[in-house]
């Protein structure tokens, strides 16, 4: 199927990225001509399929114990953080 | 000096031929000379490696040490590495200063290489020509006009142009086997779980697999023995026994069961690749292997089903960039949806962004089951299929890609013939397999890889085929000439 304009600003908007009106037109087409490509996958049988849940079959995700493993190394990460102040990471006004 | 092998440098560095600073000097002066007409580097770590040269070369004259000690190699720049920029290839991390090390950093450190510094890549590792990157194109050393591959481009270039012996790599639908086919050399993606990916920025994690890009399979095997085995810290990591893929190398390959792919024959392949990749086959022939052809009719569906699969993952995975705890943050965002929105457009680039859009459309209300659902299904059946296949054959075996390295800016107008140039890689990754390319041969002075794909934990019995090979072949002695 084709994705119009409106489409695509929807899946922008639901991904949080901000697509200005030149780039609109390009993933218009792009993705269009994506998901026709993946479309090509409803040609297979697949009646008698369970999802694959892990690439490794009889493998599951494994759980670890609730158990505090890592030591407090907030300022160390905060290093990296773009605004941080009193051991908190810095945001937009949220609550009026 | 610059031309030897891991195996070759670690008998150097016994002798005492040589020390670790010595052999890190050389390589810092070839990456200070060659890296400008590469952008195979991102970062140079030049004290830091010299500081961790002297460390070794001291462990070698208390006679301590193992094979890797004061040997030089670079990591991609998706593996986290403690107080070195890790970029990811991305401008969203351009200042990211990892307060960490990925547990392959961390263990190729324990064994005593000396990291000299961090590679190129696709921009997260979505690309198979390196355009996507951030930084740059990475040029290919056997032809500037060229690509190396991608998404791991810088490393393959680097130990393709002889710069460095190994580096790390990453590859998700073919990042590692990839580019190792179009530069020359080796590249071996484990199986999916064999290597920890902690500290490895995630794409794709049902797919994301850790491995290295060496000039040999012997050189593979020395550094797979020090990254492979369980992780705590990765929740996918498998905990089986590491068999010492060094001591398996030099088997017989006498009755070896090898399985020609024939899906991967088809017409998308171009004449002159197809035609040494089946001269290579012989060579095994002549080694005693029995060859057969073996068919798995679901794999020609690898590529679309990787293309649901993989950007619905991305979308997933990428939605930790928001601006507020590290990366790129937009200047006075006016509320938070605003800081969100313009943090990611700003910071991911175009390749990025239409990936985690496709991925958010195929997951999104009513598509899911349409897209996602099936995908997963297409999946199992091209798994099906290799397992059906495993059980006729030891190994399968094709050519990696489709046609040696194309130009730069051949394939950047259209995605879809981007994506298509992993035709042959996608599979193995979808099925959680481990496979590798090693060079077998050249089209117009470009290199072509053969592609040797088996059951999941046997990259012993990979490692094992392609030194075999390489034992009667010399491809892997080519040296782009510039480089030489």
């Amino acid at each position: 199927m084709s994705l119009t304009r409106t489409d695509v600003e929807n899946i922008a908007r639901l991904a949080r990225l901000e697509i200005t009106a030149s780039e609109l037109e390009g993933y218009v087409g792009t993705l269009s001509r994506i998901i026709k490509f993946v479309e090509q996958l409803n040609a297979a049988d697949t009646s008698a399929v369970e999802p694959m849940a892990h690439p490794l079959s009889g493998q599951t995700q494994r759980l670890r114990a609730d158990q505090v493993t890592e030591r407090d190394q907030h300022e160390l990460y905060q290093k990296n953080a773009p605004g941080a102040e009193a051991g908190l990471y810095l945001v937009p006004k949220v609550i009026e | 000096m610059h031309t030897l092998t891991i195996a070759e440098l670690a008998a150097g560095l016994r002798a005492r031929r040589f020390s670790s600073v010595e052999l890190t000097r050389k390589v810092l002066e070839r990456i200070e000379r060659f890296n400008k007409g590469l952008n195979a580097f991102l970062t140079v770590t030049a004290d830091a490696a010299l500081e961790a040269a002297r460390r070794a070369d001291q462990e070698l004259q208390a006679g301590r040490g193992g094979p890797l000690t004061g040997v030089p190699i670079a990591h991609k720049d998706i593996f986290c590495t403690e107080g070195v920029r890790t970029s990811c290839g991305s401008k969203m991390l351009d200042n990211f200063v990892s307060p960490y090390d990925a547990t392959v950093v961390a263990n190729l450190k324990k064994a005593g290489t000396v990291l000299v510094g961090k590679t190129n890549m696709d921009e997260f590792a979505m690309g198979s020509s390196n355009e996507t990157s951030f930084y740059g194109p990475v040029l290919n050393p056997w032809d500037p006009k060229r690509v190396p591959g991608g998404s791991s481009g810088g490393s393959a270039a680097a130990v393709a142009a002889r710069l460095v012996p190994a580096a790390t790599g990453t590859d998700t639908g073919g990042s590692i086997r990839q580019p190792g086919a179009l530069t020359g050399i080796v590249g071996l993606k484990p199986s999916y779980g064999r290597v920890s990916r902690y500290g490895m920025i995630a794409f794709a994690s049902s797919l994301d697999q850790a491995g290295v890009l060496t000039l040999t399979a012997e050189d593979a095997a020395y550094l797979l023995r020090a990254i492979a085995g369980f992780d705590p810290r990765d929740s996918t990591s498998v905990d089986v026994p590491v068999p010492d893929y060094v001591a398996a190398l030099d088997a017989p390959l006498k009755g070896l069961r090898i399985g020609l792919l024939k899906e991967f024959f088809d017409a998308g392949l171009d004449r002159q690749c197809g035609e040494r990749v089946r001269a290579a086959l012989d060579v095994f022939k002549s080694l005693g292997a029995e060859l057969s052809e073996v068919s798995l009719p679901a794999l020609p569906l690898s590529v679309p089903t990787y293309y649901v699969v993989a950007p619905a993952e991305c979308s997933s995975n990428l939605s930790r960039f928001d601006g507020v705890r590290f990366g790129h943050r937009c200047e006075n965002p006016r509320d938070l949806l605003d800081l969100y929105m313009r943090t990611r457009g700003e910071g991911f680039g175009a390749e990025v962004k239409r990936r985690i859009m496709t991925g958010t459309y195929v997951l999104s209300a009513g598509y899911y089951d349409a897209y996602y659902l099936k995908a997963q299904k297409v999946r199992q059946l091209i798994s099906d299929d290799f397992r059906r296949a495993f059980e006729q054959v030891d190994v399968l075996m094709g050519p990696t890609t489709p046609t040696p390295a194309f130009e730069i800016g051949a394939k950047t107008d259209d995605p879809i013939t981007m994506y298509l140039n992993d035709i042959y890689t996608i599979g193995a990754n979808l099925a959680g397999l481990p496979a590798v390319s090693v060079p077998c041969g050249f089209v117009d002075g470009l290199p072509v890889g053969l592609q040797i794909i088996g059951p999941v934990f046997s990259e012993a019995k990979l490692l094992n085929a392609a030194h075999g090979y390489q034992q009667e072949t010399s491809w892997h002695r080519k040296i782009p000439e510039a480089y030489a």
